[in-house]
Parts: C-alpha cells; sequence; structure tokens
C-alpha cells in the first residue's frame, strides 16, 4: 500500500486527538490520581448527612483517603447508611471516628476519619460505630438565638 | 375570506412538507449505515474525507478553543474573585469546556467549516449530474461518496472536541496561572478533584459523537437533496448551517438534561 502524504496529515490528526483525550483523562480528569480498584468498602450510620454525595471525598488528617460511594437511608433505624470505599494502602483502627465536615464556610461536605487506639484494623463490610453527622447552618442558629434569649430573661 | 384558507393551506403544505422530507432523511441514514460496510472496506476514500473535514477544521477548532479558554478564565476570575475563591478557576473552565463548550462549540465550528462544505460538494455533484452518471455506470452513489463522508465526520468530531478542550482548558491556564497569577497548584488539584474520567468527560464524548452523526447526516442529506441548480445549492448550504446549529443546540439541552441531571 503507498503512502501518501495525506495519510501523514490524518496519522497527526488523529494522534492529536487521541493525545488530547489522554491529557484531558491524566492531567485535567481524576482517572490519574484515583484507583478505585484497590479499596475496602466501609458501613457507618449517620443521623444526618446534611449535604454529603456519593463520590464524596474521605479524609485523614487532610489527606484523601477513599470516597464515598453510596448513601441510602436504613428504614430499621431511620438513619443515613453512608458506605465508603477506602484505599488498602490506608489501614485505619476499628474505633475510627467519622465525621462528616466542611471544607470552607461554603465548601463541599466531606468526611473526615479520625483515627482511635484499637489493634484490630477495620476489614471490608466492617461497620464504623462513632460517627458525627453534618452541622446543619439552620440548628446552630436556633441554638445561638435560643442561648441569646435565655441570656436576655436573667 | 379566500386569503385565511391560503394561509391556512400553505401552513399545511410546509409541515406536510417538512415530515415529508424527515422520512427521507431518515430513509437516507438508515441507507448511509447499510452501504457503510464497503466503504470500510476501502478506507482509503474515508482517509481522504478525514483530511478535507477533520484536518482542515484543525485551525479554527484550535484558535477558538484557545480563546474561548482565556475568555473563560478571565470572566471566570472576575466572578469567582468576589467569593474569594479563584482557585476554582481551573474547575470552572475545565468543566465549562469538557461538558458544554468543547463538544457544541467545535460542533457548531464543525458544521460551519466542513458540514456546509459538503452539502456544496455534493449539491454540486448532483447540479453537474456526476451523481448520475455514477449510477449509470452501477456505482451506488450513496456507498461511493455519501458513506465515506458520513463516517469520516463521526471520527473526527469527538477527537476535535477532545482537542478543543484540552486547548481550551490551557488558553484558561494561560490567562488565570500564567497572566493572573491564580496559584497553579491548586488549579490544578481542584480541577482534578473535580472532573470525574466517567461522567464529565465520557459523557462530553459521546455528546460529541452524537452531533458528529447528526451534523453529517444534515449536511449529506441536503446536498443529496439540493435542487440542481445554482441557487438550490447555495440554498441548501445554508440550510444546512442553519439545521444542524439548531439540532446541535436543543440536542444538548435534552443530552445534558439526560446526563447531567442529579449528578
Amino acid at each position: 500500500m503507498e503512502r501518501t502524504t495525506l495519510d501523514l496529515w490524518v496519522g497527526m490528526f488523529v494522534v492529536a486527538g487521541i493525545a488530547a483525550l489522554v491529557m484531558l483523562a491524566m492531567k485535567v480528569g481524576n482517572l490519574g490520581t484515583y484507583n478505585v480498584s484497590d479499596t475496602y468498602q466501609v458501613h457507618a450510620y449517620f443521623s444526618n448527612i446534611g449535604g454529603l454525595k456519593p463520590k464524596a471525598s474521605i479524609r485523614s488528617a487532610g489527606v484523601l483517603v477513599g470516597r464515598v460511594t453510596s448513601i441510602s437511608l436504613d428504614t430499621e433505624r431511620y438513619e443515613a447508611d453512608v458506605v465508603m470505599s477506602i484505599d488498602k494502602r490506608y489501614p485505619f483502627p476499628k474505633d475510627t471516628f467519622a465525621n462528616i465536615l466542611t471544607s470552607g464556610l461554603l465548601g463541599e461536605q466531606y468526611i473526615g476519619l479520625v483515627p482511635g487506639g484499637d489493634t484490630a484494623m477495620l476489614k471490608n463490610g466492617d461497620l464504623m460505630k462513632q460517627t458525627q453527622s453534618a452541622m446543619v447552618l439552620e440548628d446552630l442558629i436556633s441554638k445561638f438565638m435560643y442561648s441569646k434569649a435565655s441570656e436576655a430573661a436573667k | 375570506m379566500m386569503g385565511v384558507v391560503n394561509t391556512i393551506r400553505a401552513i399545511g403544505h410546509r409541515i406536510i412538507n417538512a415530515v415529508w422530507r424527515i422520512g427521507v432523511a431518515s430513509r437516507f441514514f438508515f441507507l448511509t449505515l447499510l452501504y457503510s460496510g464497503n466503504s470500510f472496506r476501502r478506507f482509503h476514500l474515508i482517509i481522504k474525507e478525514l483530511f478535507s473535514s477533520g484536518v482542515m477544521s484543525l485551525i479554527i477548532i484550535v484558535v477558538a478553543g484557545l480563546f474561548v479558554g482565556m475568555v473563560l478564565g478571565l470572566q471566570g476570575y472576575e466572578t469567582l474573585k468576589r467569593y474569594g475563591s479563584e482557585s476554582a478557576l481551573g474547575v470552572m473552565v475545565a468543566l465549562g469546556l469538557v461538558r458544554e463548550l468543547g463538544p457544541v462549540m467545535a460542533a457548531l465550528l464543525f458544521a460551519s467549516r466542513a458540514g456546509s462544505a459538503m452539502t456544496a460538494e455534493i449539491g454540486l455533484m448532483k447540479a453537474t449530474e456526476q451523481i448520475s452518471a455514477m449510477e449509470m455506470m452501477a456505482v451506488n452513489p450513496i456507498a461511493r461518496i455519501v458513506a465515506p463522508r458520513f463516517w469520516a465526520g463521526v471520527i473526527s468530531m469527538p477527537l476535535l472536541a477532545a482537542l478543543f478542550s484540552a486547548v481550551g482548558i490551557f488558553g484558561g491556564y494561560l490567562v488565570g496561572v500564567v497572566q493572573i497569577g491564580v496559584d497553579a497548584g491548586s488549579f490544578w488539584s481542584q480541577m482534578q478533584a473535580a472532573v470525574d474520567f466517567r461522567e464529565d468527560i465520557m459523557n462530553g464524548m459521546i455528546k460529541s459523537l452524537v452531533f458528529g452523526v447528526v451534523v453529517t447526516v444534515i449536511a449529506l442529506f441536503e446536498g443529496f437533496d439540493a435542487p440542481p441548480t445554482a441557487e438550490g445549492v447555495s440554498g441548501a448550504t445554508t440550510r444546512t448551517v442553519v439545521t444542524s446549529s439548531l439540532a446541535i443546540l436543543m440536542l444538548d439541552f435534552v443530552l445534558t438534561a439526560i446526563m447531567f441531571r442529579g449528578a
């Protein structure tokens, strides 16, 4: 088959397009930074998750260690059942504390893990028993108003 | 009284005509798919069309992408500055380009750069009776002329959209980081945290694939359906650009509603 300059141009075009796609995937997207395969799954119940969404990040000491996989309402306890995938490289003790936190004042919500002192580590499918729900701004404001009102009554 | 009747008659005629054309266009699309096998066996025809529709659109795509990205960087910075969140500039530029502007702008440019050329070329072939000559020689014009152009358009559209987005993000980087001085680390890292490969980039690529199919089918059909006169070809070229631009924007809304709702 004879080669022409036309083939060269078309080849360059296709290579440039695919290179752009790879660059988007690696540099712009999260394909280069986060590997889904090597994770273990952990459950936690929260009485209020606030604005937490699936795929929200899970951080410990500020380091990204995993992502929220799914959120559903458990109708036996009427609490939110949050499933988290945590990177296998980071084992956590059984009594790890899971808090729902907010990055910045108006930022998105994430789960912060504070490790406890247990020697046994969390395994796939385990339950994190100690959790702290999201802070809801309305609750905070109403608490503040009540305390102000009772101060004024004194 | 007669005026009203004539108006209603004219409206009805136009509607029936439009439905008729949609039917013929659908049949044309299926015939194109049916005869594509032949054009894959003679791949050099597709290569030739890839050159004239894909490679020749490169310059307009790259330049437009760079400037769209630069404008996004500038405008995004001015808005985000008010909330003290300039570091989210990368997220804004990347999501805007990958989800919407990349596929849509690339498709609009492709429709006016390559789509109009396809219509004019095929329309002129018809006007100079080259298509009738082919049929006379028992060469199927859909297999020989239409199918290679169709596949060239479908292949080059996602590649052009990816290039547009990549160059646009670079443009946003140039204005945001190099010129204004947003922190480069947070520009890239927040972008990587927010842009999901499957959810954002792949959905954008699916969008541009759909646009590629729609634009090339409209362009080829208008060319094939053009009245074989100079006026007919020019009218068909105009209709290609108008119809495909509207189709892109409307389809974009539908696809966005399907893909990104609830995300």
